[in-house]
This record gives structure tokens, sequence and C-alpha cells, in this order.
């Protein structure tokens, strides 16, 4: 077996990421996508990572599933302990017993994700002949059971199809039905409903919800729903220009949101009460280049509470509540503004 | 109120051979009022985007009619009538990327409206161009920038301002916004009230995202599989729906709001909706609805008024 299933030891912190920083070498000059990112998940939890294109969502977890082109990308620092073992540096080879294994992963376009020379039960099957070494017959007979897992009518006749004769769902179901194959501990899911329509999109979160519950995997969910947050999360970090800044529990971040960034997503939002009309209130500006990434804080260009400081110096990570936390100078133990109260009033 | 514009018994199929036909928009009466924004809501599939081209005669009519105030518009439109019709009626596309030509400077894709229909020279429609551009929120110096050289937002502004620049009295918006960062789809909604309120625009909203569209329109109408299946004000449609599909379109619409989430029961829908090609008799949304009853396998229901509210709804349930 391999090294991972050795250490495969009880603990509550199953993925530790610290201080994960990603480039890229384009003809343009060099993208740091990723400056510096740090968090943990439990088992059996769902953590929600939120941002807008380009924020360096997507590229974080890619470095954790050894995903990234090398060159050109290129991870320059940090670790991610699965378990208390390194998974980053692997490089495609090595990366196996982990990628498909231990950390599922599901893509936002199923369409284009899937092998469409394949049929869909061989595609399930794959995993399970390259990490369990099972027989390419009983990979398929149990690629069919998991078909039925992710709810699929008809598996046995499905599994022979091809993807082309599935619905955007069905091949988002098949994706699932494929990551959970190896019973990982952990299943990424990036932007997994954003093709999809609402009514299909309430399905696959259920199926999500109750093979969590089955299963008590950890679910990384990247989103810039924030609809989607609210009804799956347990834990939220919020990206802007590649860093967190602010993570907190679903109930800190949406009651009681800290960074001007997220109070200024929520004002830009329109909210379901019927008795509060307020004037949608947009973001002026755009996220800032990160070929050359501001000195300070990346939000300042964008923020309504810019102060000196914010375009000089990087703020550290404040803690506004227990486990919530905030990197944004206002919350510097010396700051006397509070920025809630542009927006919302108080909302404690 | 006078309808600025009117679909009637509006039917759109696409043939696709071998006696296959996709009934796109089947039947479809809709009024739209003078300065109202109509949203309409559905899932893909359901012929939203063909009813919007249908009206502005991007596509033919199978049968049916529009009448723009009062005036019936042709089956099939001319070249001519596009050259009259342009000023009237516009449409804002989906795609900010595909639906603007990578050969043509911005300039003069958002000035090739006032080239054909206006007899202004050149440096006016210019400074025109320049006006517009700063309206929709970019500068005038980008007219002579490519589409490549802007991001998605700035984009559909440049996709607005290329529909708004001959003051058409309504505008097709097809899912403006939906492929938008959070941050900047208030931009563009607040850029169309304002233009509706500065230009008594006239708009028909499409989009998927409810709690947009109740927040931008006046009235929703909510389209499954080429009919509408209800249709009233936006507000009263939202929180008090009468169709089941509405009510399990509403119920899976996931609000940024944990604890609502954590209390509200899952209304996920079973099945998928059905394709358009040759569809059976009868209501079209039998087949996944929760409440379905004997009449509604073969007997079609009509869009009709409630009594207790001021709305319509093609459902059995209330006749």
């Amino acid at each position: 077996m391999s090294q991972v299933a050795v250490n495969l030891q009880k603990s509550p912190t199953l993925l530790e990421v610290k201080n994960l920083a990603v480039e890229f070498d384009t003809y343009g000059g060099t993208v740091q996508a990723v400056r510096g990112v740090n968090f943990t998940i439990e088992q059996g939890k769902t953590l929600a990572i939120v941002g807008e294109s380009g924020c360096g969502k997507s590229v974080t977890v890619q470095a954790m599933m050894g995903l990234i082109p090398m060159p050109p990308g290129r991870i320059t620092s940090g670790s991610a302990r699965l378990r208390g073992v390194e998974v980053l540096g692997r490089n495609t080879i090595d990366g196996r017993e982990i990628r498909g294994a231990e950390i599922g992963m599901i893509f936002q376009d199923p369409m284009t994700s899937l092998n469409p020379t394949m049929t869909i039960g061989d595609q399930i099957a794959e995993p399970l002949q390259v990490h369990r070494g099972y027989s390419h017959r009983r990979a398929f007979d149990e690629a069919i059971q998991l078909l039925e897992l992710s709810k699929i009518p008809e598996a046995a006749k499905r599994a022979r199809q091809y993807p082309f004769e599935y619905s955007g769902g069905m091949l988002q179901r098949a994706m699932i039905a494929m990551a959970i194959a190896c019973k990982p501990s952990i299943l990424i899911a990036d932007e997994p409903t954003t093709a999809l329509d609402v009514t299909i999109q309430a399905q696959i979160l259920d199926l999500l919800n109750d093979l969590q519950q089955e299963t008590g995997m950890a679910i990384i969910l990247i989103t810039h729903d924030l609809g989607v947050v609210a009804r799956m999360a347990d834990e939220v970090a919020v990206m802007y220009a590649g860093k967190i800044v602010e993570h907190g529990s679903v109930d800190d971040i949406f009651y009681r949101s800290a960074h001007p960034y997220m109070l200024g997503l929520r004002a830009a939002m329109p909210t379901n009460d019927p008795s509060l009309q307020h004037e949608l209130q947009p973001i002026a500006g755009s996220p800032p280049d990160l070929f050359s990434p501001p000195p300070g804080c990346g939000y300042c260009a964008r923020c309504p509470y810019a102060m000196q400081v914010c375009g000089s110096a990087h703020p550290e990570d404040y803690f506004v509540g227990e486990t919530h936390f905030s990197r944004c100078w206002l919350h510097h133990p010396d700051s006397t503004l509070k920025p809630d109260e542009l927006y919302f009033g108080n909302m404690d | 109120m006078a309808a600025l514009l009117e679909a009637i018994e509006l039917t759109r199929y696409f043939d696709m051979g071998r006696k296959q036909r996709v009934h796109a928009v089947e039947q479809l009466s809709l009024s739209i009022a003078e300065k109202e924004i109509v949203g309409l809501v559905g899932e893909s599939g359901s012929g939203k985007s063909t009813l919007g081209k249908t009206i502005v005669g991007l596509l033919d009519k199978t049968s049916g009619s529009v009448k723009f105030r009062g005036e019936t518009l042709p089956q099939k439109y001319a070249p001519a009538d596009f050259q009259r019709l342009a000023t009237k009626m516009q449409m804002i596309f989906q795609d900010p990327y595909s639906s603007l030509n990578p050969r043509m400077t911005v300039g003069e894709i958002i000035a090739e409206g006032l080239r054909l229909h206006s007899d202004k020279k050149a440096p006016e429609i210019k400074e025109t161009v320049a006006d517009w551009l700063l309206k929709v929120g970019l500068q005038a110096n980008h007219m002579s920038r490519y589409p490549h050289e802007f991001s998605g937002g700035q984009r559909q502004r440049i996709g607005i301002a290329r529909a708004m620049i001959l003051g058409p009295e309504f505008v097709v918006c097809d899912e403006p916004i939906s492929a938008l960062d959070v941050s900047v789809q208030a931009q563009v909604i607040n850029l169309l009230r304002e233009l509706k309120e500065t230009m008594g625009l006239t708009l028909l909203f499409i989009a998927h995202d409810l709690s947009m569209v109740r927040y931008v329109s006046d009235r929703m109408a909510v389209m499954y599989l080429g009919s509408l299946v209800e249709i009233g004000k936006a507000d009263e449609v939202y929180f008090d729906p009468r169709h089941p599909y509405t009510e399990i379109l509403i119920g899976s619409n996931p609000e940024p709001d944990p604890e609502l989430e954590r209390s509200r029961p899952s209304t996920a829908i079973q099945g998928e909706i059905p394709s358009p090609v040759n569809v059976p008799e009868g209501c079209r949304f039998a087949s996944r609805c929760p409440r379905v009853m004997e009449v509604c396998q073969h007997t079609t229901p009509e869009l009709l008024p409630l009594k207790d509210v001021d709305r319509q709804v093609a459902c059995h349930l209330y006749t």
C-alpha cells in the first residue's frame, strides 16, 4: 500500500494547507495567482472557497491535486499535508496515490472534462483499476453501483453509453460517481453547478449532501454563488487577489461579515426580503493586476474605507471572532473604524 | 396601460428532419406595457431565447403575430423591415465574448447602427459614440480598441451601448448578466435601470437568476417547454408562487442566507426538462409535477387569471 495509506491516523484535521503560493510564467510576465493561502479542513465538513474569477480559487485546489502544468506553473512556497503527509510537489505520476484515491475532484464543465471516446462506465472503472488493481470486469460492476449511488436511473444501461448521450445534470452525476469511486476522504468540487439550471443544481447539491452523510468525506466547494455557499458550507474562506481575506463559519461570514470585500459583495446582491428594498451597490473597479500585485492590501483600490496604510503594507489576519478572521487593517486592534456601518447599519 | 408590444399566439418550431420537430415556442401570448420591465425565467431549453429572438424578428415566426404599437409586424423580416425596426427594437446578447466582432474596433461596433440608420456625418457619429461610451462607464478613448482588450463586464457594457445608441423603445436583454461576477452584475443592472429611467425603455429581461429578476422586473413570467405557466407582479410571483413549477423553481434557488437554507426542506425536483421534440398532449409539466392529476395527462391547461390575486396561471389545479 502507499505511503499515504500507512499514515492514515484518526485526527480531526484532515488537510492543512500552509502558505501556498503559485506563479505562472506567461509572455506578459509572471502572474502571482496564489499568494500565500492557509486553511485547514476537518473530516465530514464542507469548506467553501468563494471569490470572483481570477482570484486564484481554482489554482489553489489544482496545486493540491498536482494539476498545475509545470512549466509554466510553479509552486513557489507552501505545504499541503493530508493527515500529516505532504501532497505538494509530487509530479503527475507520484501524485496518483493521492489524486483519485485520497482526494477526488469534480469540475465545472462535465462535458469537456470527460473523455468523449470512452463509455461512462469505463471512465468510472478506470480509477478503480489504477488505484485498487481491480480487474476490468469487477471495476465495471462497481461503476454501475456507483452510478446507482449517484441516482442515475437504469445504471447498467447508462454505464455502456458515451458522454454525448447524457444531459448536463447526468454528466455531473457521472463525474461525482467517478470522483468518489475510491472512497476519497476529500472531495473537491470546482464550481460543480455553475453550468446547470437551478432545478438540476438543487439535485446535485442534495446528492453531494447525501454522499457526505453516508461516507463522512470532507468537501471543498469552490463557487462564486453565495446562495450555494449558504446552502452547503460549514466554513467559508473568501478569496481575493490570490489571498484569503476572510475566513469563518458560514454564519460568521453571512451575518457578521467583517472584510470590506465581503460587505461589498453582499451590498451588490439583491436581498430577498420584500420589506428591504436597498439599491444594489456595485463594487467599482476591477481586481488588481496580479502581474505586479499591489504592495499593500489587494482590495485597497476598490475599498471604500481604504486608509493610507492599506496601500503600502499587507494587513495580517486579525481575529474578529473565536474562529473568524479578517485580513484587513480595519480590524487591527488600534483601528477605530467599524466597516459594517456604512453598508447595513450594525448587524449585531 | 397601453401595450407597447404584444405577442399573440406566437409559435416557433424548428424542423430537424426525419419528421422531428422542436416545439421551441408554442402558442404563446404576452403583452408588455410601455416602460415596463418583464422578467422571463425558466430552465435552459424552455424557449426563452427563442421567444426573445422571434419577438425582435431575428427568427421568423412559424405562426402567430407580434404587434408593436398596434402595428402587426411581418411574419418574416425583409432587409427593409430590419432597417425600419432596428431603431425601435434592439437586443442585448448573453455572451459578451461571442457577440462582438473581434475584427472591428469598439468604436466601429457601437457606431454601426448610427451609420446605417441615421444621416449623421462621421464626426457627429464619433461624438455620439464617445458620449455613449461615457454613459456606460467606459472612456471615449476606448473607441479605437478591440473587444479582446476588455473584461466581460466591460464587453457587456459595449453590447449595451450598441443596442441603445439608436434610442430604441423596446429592448430584449437575453441573460445580460449570467456571464458576469457578482460585483460586476450590479454595475450592469444599475446601468440598465438608469437607462430605463432616462430613456423610457421597455425591457424583456431574460435570466435564470430568480433573485435578480425579482429585483429588476415589474412583472415576472415563468416559461416551461415553450409556454408560459405563470405571470404576475414580480414580488408576488416570487413570494407567493401558484404554479407547481414556479414553486419548485423558486424553492430550488439557493439564497445567501444560511439560517433560511438550513430551515427549509429541499425541494429538488426529480428528473429533467423533457425534450421539446414532438411534445405530447396534455400539460407539459405533467411528467415532473408533484401534484399531477388525471386531467393533466390529456388536456393542456390554458393561461387563465386567478380569482384571488392579480395573476395568470396555466394549471388544472385552479380550473
